[in-house]
């Protein structure tokens, strides 16, 4: 007898996505309307690709090479907010990684087990949020508040609260590496590289299935005997050890550990790629490819906002209309109105 | 003028005061309301009668405002009305109970009654306007209670009276009441019905919507009957026996399930599978023993609150016991551990199957593999083949109605909701299986199959534990009853001494029974 599988999911990347070719259309055109613009692809436009030292560069490659620190950390948030969590240290935590991995490295120590032990000390800090949030049951914002204000400290105690320049080439190339046999950044084949190996971790076991049961309903969850609160642990640890991988990327993109600003602010804009990309807050759905595309329109907007020489103080308005438009083309109403037009 | 083709009666009367007219209702697939017709009048107490899924929440909902018709039309008293919104659809009187009671637990009871509609002076609230108000309101439904308490803090009784007291306060032309008995007890019920004719009597249109048929008959006018989503008709409660509602709800005769009296109790006894020994928690459950052996099925009886859930939340562990023990075919398990007790066999079906059974967004096929999946841990997941084959047995075994395996469990009736829960602990293979409650606000032909798998599982050599608040349906399932009164068991029924007068003698306190354990 045939049986068929379980069909595929929706795909909620679909927002996130539109936002992006977007933007992307909303640059070309400023590029090929300006008066002595660089026209659709010339020297200077958004879509301009050109090859600097035998690697591609532009904005669209910046998009890609920069955007992996979103994608990442999404990709580390995705489980904690299915599982009615949230995560507001990992910005802090990429501070600490940066910081561990620079100090380390500048001790002498090789790039490997820098690398290693500043992704384990990230891991460590979700452990920290994890236990907080699941053994002694404080709620997730509060607990990981805490880590949020107190990481940023560890950092610069750290470094000695300096900017801590490091000279390793292995550590560079997690963010300014561009291998030979692919034309684009190290840092975005790594994210890709972690999405494809979370998706299968957690669609092809039963992590999927677990980790919405317990966001969707933890009492029901319990009763049918999954171990919620260790998978709610295993969620923190695993979001602090991706944020330690994008810390590193950031560290490597500018040669140096900086604990005042490295990650600042992006809490919220990892929380936002997820939820854009069909995760709600309120858990119970679990939408990896999603937060991978919401985190690139979050970078896509960040480089718009550079190369449209928007300084970044007024930055934050424009970015949050985008933010704005996105959510209501996605919002349950509009889609309800769009529903009913299509059915009739 | 013929407003239902199948109508057995026309009452020809003044204009109805509450009158729908061809309504439709589209949900993705499913088409829930069909040119329904329904008319309600002044003065009387209007029984809307169905299976689940037949349509009437979803009638409901669209007098309350939550689903805006796709066609079709509502007059009250006479004007065409179109409630957009719950709001909306009070402000013209129409006022709805829902049986999920929607009121905020943690504010007080008079801010419950007065909840946006608060006496104001300059724009700040006059608190003791407020709590007059509020008593004022209760006292007409004859209640008198500490307006100035939380809610949270009342039984689900007085939350109901609070509910009712807020859609009275509105000044409500019409008062829908949605399933208002399924947590009440008898007493309670007995006082929301009295409370409710004194409304019918002083001019009110009341509908009502119940599984409980007795309920019906006692406190209905008239009864209008839907089933899939299309109405059969509309009859005088008089002209209209039980069996041939039955029939207009689920359009064929019902089969009832033979009496079952002689349950083989006596013969030469099979393993004793579950085995509780003094179990308690302090404040909870006074020190409980009971034995339940193969092929057995035991009735735990008693009012809500007298301690029943309560054990069977400490023999399955959802809740830790501070003393006694549980074995399980022999083998102890640590208090409090539920994954222990699934992993001897245990499993259990909890009271309020929303809230702590099934994981209402998740589809028909994950919700049954769940159990499952957690015991086989996350690294040995099922293939997606066999997880489509256990659903679709489960399906078609257990009788689910549901257009896939891939629906959200959200959208089912109640009791394919209950049956899902059950596939989900049959997929496990359990050998004692706690019911709480499982028939509760299921419609009768849910209830029955429900009732008739017990019945083969326990055939089949599984130990039941049954907790049921229809005593009619313990009497027809149980081989033997423990009955509970404040938290401790107070006596034992067994065999043919089995019957609704004999429990209720045990829970009145009439006499203690032979065999009682303590």
């Amino acid at each position: 007898m045939m049986v068929p599988s379980p069909p595929a999911r929706r795909p909620a990347a679909l927002w996130p996505a539109l936002g992006i070719a977007l933007l992307i259309i909303i640059n070309a055109l400023f590029d090929l309307l300006a008066p002595g613009g660089p026209g659709l692809v010339g020297p200077g436009a958004f879509l301009h690709v050109s090859l600097r030292d035998g690697v591609p560069a532009g904005a669209l490659i910046d998009i890609l090479n920069y955007g992996a620190t979103f994608v990442i950390l999404a990709l580390g948030m995705t489980p904690v907010i299915a599982t009615r969590g949230v995560d507001l240290s990992v910005g802090s935590i990429m501070a600490i990684s940066g910081a561990v991995a620079a100090t380390m490295s500048v001790g002498g120590r090789p790039a490997a087990e820098s690398i290693a032990l500043a992704v384990g000390i990230a891991a460590l800090c979700g452990l920290w949020n994890g236990v907080l949030v699941s053994v002694l049951r404080l709620q997730p914002f509060v607990a990981t508040l805490v880590l949020m204000v107190a990481g940023r400290g560890v950092a610069q105690m750290i470094t000695d609260s300096q900017i801590t320049t490091f000279h390793d080439a292995t550590l560079e190339y997690i963010g300014l590496g561009r291998p030979s046999w692919l034309p684009l950044p190290f840092s975005f084949i790594l994210a890709g590289a972690l999405l494809g190996v979370t998706i299968v971790a957690v669609r092809k076991t039963a992590l999927g299935l677990l980790l919405e049961a317990v966001g969707g309903n933890p009492e029901a969850a319990r009763l049918a005997g999954v171990r919620a609160r260790l998978l709610i642990v295993g969620t923190y640890v695993w979001c602090g050890a991706c944020a330690g991988v994008a810390g590193l990327i950031a560290a490597a993109n500018i040669k140096a550990a900086d604990p005042f600003h490295a990650g600042r602010n992006l809490e919220l804009a990892a929380i936002f790629a997820v939820v854009v990309g069909g995760t709600p807050l309120t858990g119970g759905r679990l939408n990896l490819v999603g937060a991978a595309v919401g985190g690139l329109l979050m970078q896509c907007l960040t480089t718009t906002m550079y190369t449209r020489n928007i300084g970044a103080d007024v930055a934050p308005l424009p970015q949050a209309l985008v933010i704005l438009a996105v959510c209501i083309a996605g919002a349950a109403p509009v889609r309800a109105m769009r529903a009913q037009k299509a059915a009739r | 003028m013929s407003p239902s083709i199948s109508s057995p009666i026309e009452r020809v009367e003044s204009t109805p005061t509450l009158s729908v007219r061809g309504v439709v209702v589209d949900f993705p697939g499913v088409r829930a309301l069909d040119r329904v017709d329904f008319d309600a009048h002044t003065g009387e107490i209007h029984a809307l009668m169905g299976e689940n899924g037949a349509g009437k929440s979803t009638l409901i909902n669209v007098l309350s405002g939550l689903y805006p018709p796709r066609e079709g039309t509502i007059h009250l008293d006479g004007r065409e009305i179109r409630p957009r919104t719950p709001r909306e659809a009070q402000a013209v009187g129409l006022s709805t109970v829902h049986q999920e009671i929607d009121l905020v637990p943690a504010m007080s009871v008079a801010d419950n009654i007065c909840l946006g509609r608060h006496p104001t002076r300059t724009g700040l609230i006059r608190q003791g306007a407020t709590r007059r108000r509020a008593e004022a309101a209760l006292a007409s439904l004859g209640m008198y209670v500490d307006v100035s308490g939380s809610l949270g803090d009342h039984p689900i009784a007085v939350q109901q009276m609070v509910a009712i007291a807020r859609a009275m306060d509105i000044d409500a032309r019409v008062l829908i009441l949605d399933e208002p008995t399924s947590s009440l007890d008898a007493t309670e019920t007995d006082h929301l019905f009295r409370v409710l004719q004194h409304l019918r009597d002083q001019g009110l249109c009341i509908v009502f919507v119940s599984h409980f048929l007795d309920q019906v008959y006692r406190l209905a006018d008239r009864i209008t009957v839907l089933r899939n989503g299309m109405k059969v008709g509309v009859w005088e409660v008089a002209a209209l026996p039980k069996p041939a509602l039955i029939e207009a709800m689920t359009g064929r005769t019902i089969e009832r399930e033979p009496q079952n009296t002689a349950s083989g109790s006596t013969d030469a006894a099979p393993e004793a599978l579950l085995e509780v020994d003094g179990l308690g928690r302090r404040a909870v459950l006074a020190p409980t023993s009971l034995t339940v052996r193969a092929g057995e099925s035991l009735g735990l009886a008693g009012l809500r609150g007298s301690g029943r859930t309560e054990l069977a939340r400490l023999i399955f562990g959802a809740d830790a016991a501070d003393e006694g023990q549980v074995r399980v075919g022999g083998a102890r398990i640590p208090a409090g551990s539920v994954r222990d007790a699934i992993a001897r066999g245990l499993a259990f079906t909890p009271e309020d199957r929303k809230a702590e059974g099934l994981v209402l967004d998740l589809s028909v096929r994950e919700n049954i593999l769940l159990a499952m999946q957690a015991r086989r841990g996350a690294l040995r997941p099922l293939r997606p083949p066999q997880q489509m084959q256990l659903a679709d047995h489960y399906i078609r075994s257990l009788n689910i109605r549901t257009p896939d395996a891939e629906t959200p469990v959200r959208n089912l009736s109640g009791g394919n909701q209950q049956k899902v829960l059950l596939a989900r602990w049959l997929a496990v293979q359990p050998r004692v299986l706690i019911l709480d409650e499982p028939t509760r606000g299921i419609d009768v032909g849910a209830r029955a199959e429900i009732e008739s798998l017990i019945a083969r599982l326990r055939a089949e050599g599984l130990a039941i534990v049954l907790i049921s608040s229809e005593l009619d349906e313990i009497v027809r399932t149980c081989g033997r009853v423990l009955i509970l009164r404040d938290r401790r068991t107070v006596g034992e029924l067994e065999g043919t001494r089995i019957t609704e007068s004999a429990i209720l003698a045990v829970i009145a306190g009439a006499g203690t029974v032979a065999g009682s354990h303590e």
